[in-house]
């Protein structure tokens, strides 16, 4: 009973500050975090919680960002519907990559993902469309629903927080349904779920068409806050990170991947001034993790918790 | 007549709403200059810490103050992506008051800044930066080019070494937009200068290996073998060529996308003969002389680049244009600019076009052999100076739709 009524207000508390935050902090540093806190949870779902490590998720996530840049600014779709083709383009990939990389295991679904994923951005290089290594440019936020003007940062700040909850929302109400235990199932001893009758590799197929539709619900969002959609995204550099974060901020916790996606996305943005010193940066942080709490921040701190209590 | 009528009624116009704004402003009390560059990876070397140096040495110069208000210099390191670079700049205009955001290397980059600096109406000084969309399609009434593009390039070493005898040409091109763009342009120039083009290869981008391509291309006994590529491909084939003896066997290798930093990173062994168009070189009179010395000090003897000598000289014009409009107003900056000639240790005679081009002259040169070179940074013979008009794409040619307005046209598309 207590415990439900601390995680109430622990969940009202992060609410808040997240309603309250462009007051204090730059917005366009926030909205890049939530995406990208967004883009790590859903690449949680699927290695946090089924075990399948993707290194191919920046196709889901950049080609989306082509998608939404694309149909706003040539076709002049409004933003919802902008970011409704984005995330069914991404759902369709998911479809097709999931069918092909689930029939492996370990390092070769990785490479498999990955071959894939570099299919995609030879695509993205070469199509019309994307407009080569200059990308998308000046890609309008346009009017959300005819009322809200997307153009003012605090209105698309909300926009993108509202998107972000949603996505959010949708990944913690799949690990904690029959459907999460399931997967979890599948992580801790997949021979055991089928032997107990689970189509393991239907499990499997969903939980990564799930992932790859909300990496690009993030990918097309973040073309919309940027206005552009270039190679970076797709580019395999951008799945690395996805890993760095999710690692960083803890392998299959909820909100780990969110933690290790500000913290990253901060380093890169606060400490540009470095210059070359970021990447060491990040990478000194990365080592420390690694060896002084391998769960990752927020699974560190759990677990220290748990063995308080 | 009608026309003409409307013309003068929209100057007047102009003049009125120019006359209402009230000049002699500096807003925040401070001009404050944001050198965005990569700091660390492939164009760290080109442009990177020396723009920075660059920059200072130009708010030194300058005196610190301009209409007696400090003038103070930031920089980041955009890693190359355009979401990191674009929300740097956002936040240097939103938050830290920026003025002007210079440099600026990579296409992707380069774009994106310029449709920031536009809706926010700041200037933006791009040196380093390539595509010569800037001042196409997507130019700028706050945005000035400075030191090259790439249709420069493409075009100045096109027509140049065919006047120079190197009439037939095969290309070998990265496979991708940019690169199609280069070998279209150099195409084009050798064309109109009456050489032949004799074929074409296109490489993957990025490419590693280019024995096959180069076996081609020396198979197809053009004289010139054109370079439609940039960074580490261009680099890597230079050494592979080098290792083919293409150049000793008498066929000439010309570099679309090279840079001083390159030459000293290849050595004179390597890049010897290759022929290249650049928009400035430090060895080239007395003026330019003294302040690449100036900049070598500071940078541990490092001979400043074309694009970073473009920094200290946009910055220099830019301060001297709040000077004389009273104002760091971006539009009215850059109009301002626009009226000042250029005339620096850069540039003789520059011009800043309405579309925002910096046009100067240009240079063909050659890379000279070991022997030839007097010490470390003594690398170009320059063959041939290319005036800035014939350099630079015609104004009309680019579809900058702020030239379709001044020449009242129909706004095509």
């Amino acid at each position: 009973m207590m415990a439900a009524g601390v995680r109430i207000a622990a969940v009202a508390g992060v609410l808040a500050a997240l309603l309250l935050a462009p007051f204090a902090i730059y917005p366009v540093f926030l909205m890049k975090a939530l995406c990208f806190a967004l883009f790590a949870s859903a690449f949680n779902l699927l290695i946090g919680y089924v075990g399948l490590l993707s290194f191919g998720h920046a196709a889901f996530f950049g080609f989306s960002a082509y998608v939404a840049g694309h149909a706003a600014k040539v076709w002049g779709w409004p933003p919802e519907a902008a970011l409704l083709a984005a995330t069914l383009v991404a759902a369709v990939m998911g479809v097709v990559f999931g069918a092909l990389a689930i029939r492996r295991q370990g390092i070769y679904f990785a490479m498999v993902t990955l071959a894939l994923a570099q299919m995609i951005f030879f695509l993205s290089l070469q199509a019309e469309f994307t407009g080569g290594e200059d990308g998308i440019q000046a890609i309008p936020r346009g009017v959300l629903l005819g009322v809200f003007d997307l153009g003012k940062p605090l209105v698309m700040y909300y926009f993108v927080l509202a998107v972000f909850l949603l996505g959010f929302l949708i990944i913690w109400r799949t690990i904690n349904s029959p459907f999460g235990w399931v997967l979890k199932a599948i992580r801790e001893n997949e021979p055991r779920a089928v032997s107990l009758g689970y189509r393991v590799d239907r499990y499997k197929l969903l939980a990564f068409v799930l992932s790859a539709t909300l990496s690009g619900l993030a990918g097309g969002i973040k073309a919309l806050v940027f206005q552009l959609a270039s190679l970076t995204d797709v580019h395999w550099h951008a799945s690395g990170e996805v890993v760095l974060m999710t690692l960083l901020g803890g392998l299959g916790t909820v909100l780990g991947p969110a933690v290790g996606a500000v913290l990253i996305v901060g380093i890169q943005n606060y400490l540009a001034a470095l210059g070359a010193w970021v990447t060491i940066v990040q990478g000194v942080v990365f080592v420390v993790v690694v060896l002084l709490f391998r769960r990752g921040i927020v699974g560190e701190l759990l677990a220290r918790r748990r063995k308080g209590v | 007549m009608w026309r003409t009528s409307l013309a003068v009624a929209a100057i007047l116009l102009a003049g009125a709403a120019q006359a209402q704004q009230q000049p002699a402003k500096i807003t925040d009390e401070v001009v404050k200059l944001g050198i965005l560059n990569d700091q660390s990876g492939t164009y760290a070397d080109l442009a990177g810490p020396g723009s920075v140096a660059a920059a200072r040495m130009a708010v030194e110069d300058f005196g610190g103050t301009v209409l007696g208000k400090p003038i103070q210099v930031v920089f980041a390191d955009h890693q190359n992506k355009p979401d990191v670079g674009s929300s740097i700049v956002n936040r240097w205009i939103d938050v830290d008051q920026v003025d002007a955001v210079v440099d600026v290397p990579t296409s992707s980059v380069a774009l994106a800044v310029q449709e920031i600096t536009r809706n926010k109406n700041r200037v933006h000084l791009n040196s380093t930066g390539g595509t010569s969309d800037l001042t196409g399609k997507a130019c700028s009434p706050t945005a000035v080019h400075w030191t090259y593009d790439t249709y420069a390039l493409a075009n100045g070493t096109g027509t140049a070494v065919v006047k120079a005898g190197g009439d037939s040409w095969f290309f070998l091109t990265a496979d991708y937009a940019f690169g199609h763009a280069l070998e279209q342009d150099t195409a084009n120039a050798v064309k109109k200068a009456g050489g032949t083009v004799v074929g074409a290869v296109r490489h993957p981008f990025p490419n590693n290996d280019f024995s096959s391509f180069l076996l081609q291309a020396q198979a197809s006994g053009a004289k010139v073998i054109g370079l439609a590529n940039a960074g580490a491909d261009t680099i890597n084939a230079i050494k592979q060529a080098r290792e083919f003896g293409i150049v000793q066997a008498g066929q000439r290798m010309a570099g679309l996308l090279v840079f001083l930093s390159d030459v000293h990173a290849l050595g004179l062994d390597t890049t010897q003969g290759l022929t290249l168009t650049t928009g400035w070189y430090w060895d080239r009179d007395e003026q330019s002389r003294q302040w690449a010395k100036r900049f070598a000090e500071r940078m541990n003897g490092r001979m400043p680049t074309m694009v970073q000598a473009g920094v200290y000289s946009a910055i220099t014009h830019y301060l001297n244009a709040i000077k004389a409009a009273g104002t760091d107003e971006a539009k009215a900056v850059v109009a301002q600019m626009k009226k000042m000639p250029v005339n620096d240790f850069f540039a003789k005679n520059g011009k800043v076009r309405e579309d925002g081009r910096m046009v100067h002259d240009m240079f063909l040169v050659q890379v000279k052999k070991p022997e030839e070179s007097k010490g470390p940074w003594d690398y170009y013979n320059i063959v041939r100076t290319i005036p800035g008009d014939e350099a630079f794409r015609p104004m009309n040619q680019g579809n900058c739709p702020l030239v379709q307005q001044a020449e009242a046209q129909p706004a095509g598309r």
